[in-house]
């Protein structure tokens, strides 16, 4: 029993950063219908991001801190929403309304781009990189069980996103905005909505996402590199289309679920070495089953 | 039409066996290298029957190469200390059709409960099953498990791999100007409407899927005993892309522009092997390049419109 709550807590811990690259994912797809292939790699940019923003926070603020932690946070995620802009600006604007494989294969494009470049030596180099504590690492002992703080504010800061992510959509203009043109581009534009800005909008949010979920990543894992964001990337890419792809709580569920579903395969002795198959094959069984994912609505398509 | 198809696979296997008679006044460097020009002609044609004739975007064609690989490498290593040197090309032969067939059996049970899915859906379950399938090969002691499979016999020559390439590129161009293969065309330009013509747009994928990966494994297997060496990084995600690019540069659906770039992408590394540390950079700007300017590819010239989804 003990055992099954521990690997509970870690599934839970790995399932919030896959949640949290997953809303970006799926945010993107609602509004424009692609997979952002370069999503991923906006959450490794954001871990690096957090390296090298670490020294020269703990200058402002003393080392080991959490509010030096939460000013590198919050750092990352606006230098990557700026750069999700600046991809989304460079590479995909120039294709929208061409058809959706070209945006794809572009998109894959932008992913192997970022990949490469980073991992020339002029850049980050290959090598993996071991990340710096943020925040005082402290492990507490409840009976048996081992909880460290790490995990706890990788919790509470996802947790604290989602609302925020919830309260942006459901309660602002903008919010409102990208409902409306994830419902229908052109009757947004018709409105009045500026459909541009809100693009742009949706892929800052996204990748400021993905950049909290790389610096969480890095803390848990404590150890960075330039593909890091290829493996994470997919699973989290699964988890969002598992939750039903274009549906938020759907992405946060899916996340979960990858994430708790996967460290507990990788307990089991015999399974532990397929650990990395685990979450194509939920992937392949649930959409043999519900084709458009768990929480979403099925379509049919028209001509 | 045909007939000219039939006398030129003929005359280029026949080229193919002659020249590797020969094979032994050549550089041994250049040869090895004509040798994967003809195994990337084959994923390359193969991959455009699924990806550019028939407009399913397949990510997962590392997979099907790496089980004929496997496959034909465990089958002559198992049989080739057993039998005389006179069976070799025999044992050869039927390791890459056995390996062939089970990348095809293979595909076909990726294809039966995947194929009722579109474009990124399908694009990210075919990397799944890719995925799956070296994750696979990774854990299996059978095959070697991390380390890979070692001193498979060096058989792949000249004229098996470029006999083997002219063959596909026969079976391919055939298949699509068939009565047949006009459904694979139907299917990519409009599957509802395709459908709603009788066209049964599941079967079409499936047939793709099936053909395109046995194409695979035989040049996974090809593969196999040209580097007489096979580990499971070597069949990852990013060699699937490697053969995606070459069907993009060539231009989806046009089997000669992806013959061209299979070629120019195999031969272009080895002259800027100085620049090896660039060569994926200028890779990822080409396909983004080529996706904003010239989205038909690089090597079509003909004036042919399609309106893909």
């Amino acid at each position: 029993m003990t055992e099954f709550l521990q690997q509970l807590i870690n599934g839970l811990a790995l399932g919030a950063i896959y949640a949290l690259i997953a809303l970006g994912y799926t945010m993107v797809y609602g509004i424009l219908r692609f997979i952002n292939f370069a999503h991923g790699d906006v959450f490794m940019l954001g871990a690096f991001a957090g390296l090298f923003l670490t020294p020269v926070v703990q200058r402002f603020f003393p080392p080991q801190s959490y509010l030096g932690g939460i000013v590198v946070l919050l750092l990352a995620m606006a230098i990557c929403a700026g750069l999700g802009i600046l991809i989304e600006m460079l590479a995909y604007r120039p294709l929208r309304n061409r058809p959706k494989l070209t945006v794809l294969i572009t998109a894959i494009g932008v992913s192997l781009f970022i990949e490469y470049t980073c991992q020339h030596r002029l850049v980050f180099g290959a090598a993996p990189r071991k990340f710096p504590d943020l925040i005082p690492v402290t492990t507490w002992n409840v009976d048996q069980l081992v909880i460290s703080s790490t995990q706890v504010i990788v919790f509470v800061t996802t947790i604290l996103l989602l609302i925020m992510l919830r309260f942006i959509v459901q309660k602002t203009r903008m919010g409102t905005a990208m409902r409306a043109v994830s419902f229908n581009e052109q009757a947004a534009a018709l409105m009045g909505v500026n459909i541009n800005s809100i693009i742009s909008f949706t892929f800052g949010l996204g990748s400021a996402l993905a950049a909290a979920g790389g610096i969480l990543f890095a803390m848990s894992y404590s150890s960075i590199d330039p593909l890091m964001g290829v493996q994470t990337g997919l699973k989290a890419f699964v988890a969002a289309v598992v939750g039903g792809i274009g549906n938020l709580p759907g992405a946060a569920l899916g996340g979960i679920l990858i994430g708790v579903i996967e460290t507990f395969a990788g307990g089991i002795p015999g399974l532990s070495n397929y650990r990395d198959g685990i979450a194509f094959t939920i992937l392949i069984v649930v959409l043999i089953f519900r084709p458009t994912g768990l929480l979403s609505k099925p379509q049919v398509e028209k001509v | 039409m045909k007939s000219g198809a039939k006398r030129y696979l003929l005359l280029a296997l026949l080229a193919a066996v002659v020249v590797s008679f020969f094979s032994a006044y050549f550089n041994r460097y250049y040869l090895g290298v004509t040798i994967d020009v003809g195994i990337n002609i084959i994923l390359a044609v193969s991959l455009n029957l699924i990806n550019g004739h028939t407009g399913q975007f397949s990510l997962g064609h590392a997979g099907f190469m790496a089980v004929g690989g496997y496959i034909a490498a465990k089958f002559s290593l198992m049989l080739s200390p057993a039998l005389p040197p006179w069976a070799q090309p025999l044992i050869f032969g039927a390791g890459l059709l056995l390996g062939g067939s089970v990348a095809a059996l293979t595909g076909l049970a990726v294809g039966v409960p995947t194929l009722r899915l579109y474009g990124d859906y399908l694009a990210i379950v075919t990397l799944g099953f890719g995925e799956i399938i070296r994750v696979i090969f990774q854990t299996s002691e059978t095959f070697g498990a991390a380390t890979g499979l070692t001193g498979i016999p060096n058989w792949t020559n000249f004229g098996w791999a470029w006999g083997s390439a002219a063959i596909c590129v026969f079976v391919v161009t055939c298949l699509v100007n068939s009565t047949y293969g006009r459904g694979f065309i139907a299917v990519n330009d409009d599957e509802i409407a395709a459908s709603a013509s009788g066209v049964n747009p599941v079967r079409y994928k499936v047939t793709a899927f099936v053909i395109g990966a046995f194409f695979a494994g035989i040049a996974g297997g090809l593969y196999a005993h040209h580097k007489s060496f096979l580990s499971p990084t070597g069949f990852d995600f990013m060699k699937s892309i490697d053969i995606v690019v070459m069907v993009i540069l060539g231009g989806m659906g046009r089997t000669v522009g992806v013959i061209i770039a299979a070629i120019l992408l195999t031969l272009l590394p080895e002259y800027l092997r100085e620049f090896s540390d660039y060569r994926m950079i200028l890779y990822a700007l080409l396909i983004i390049i080529i996706m904003i300017t010239r989205p038909q590819g690089l090597f079509t010239f003909g004036f042919k419109v399609r309106n893909s989804k």
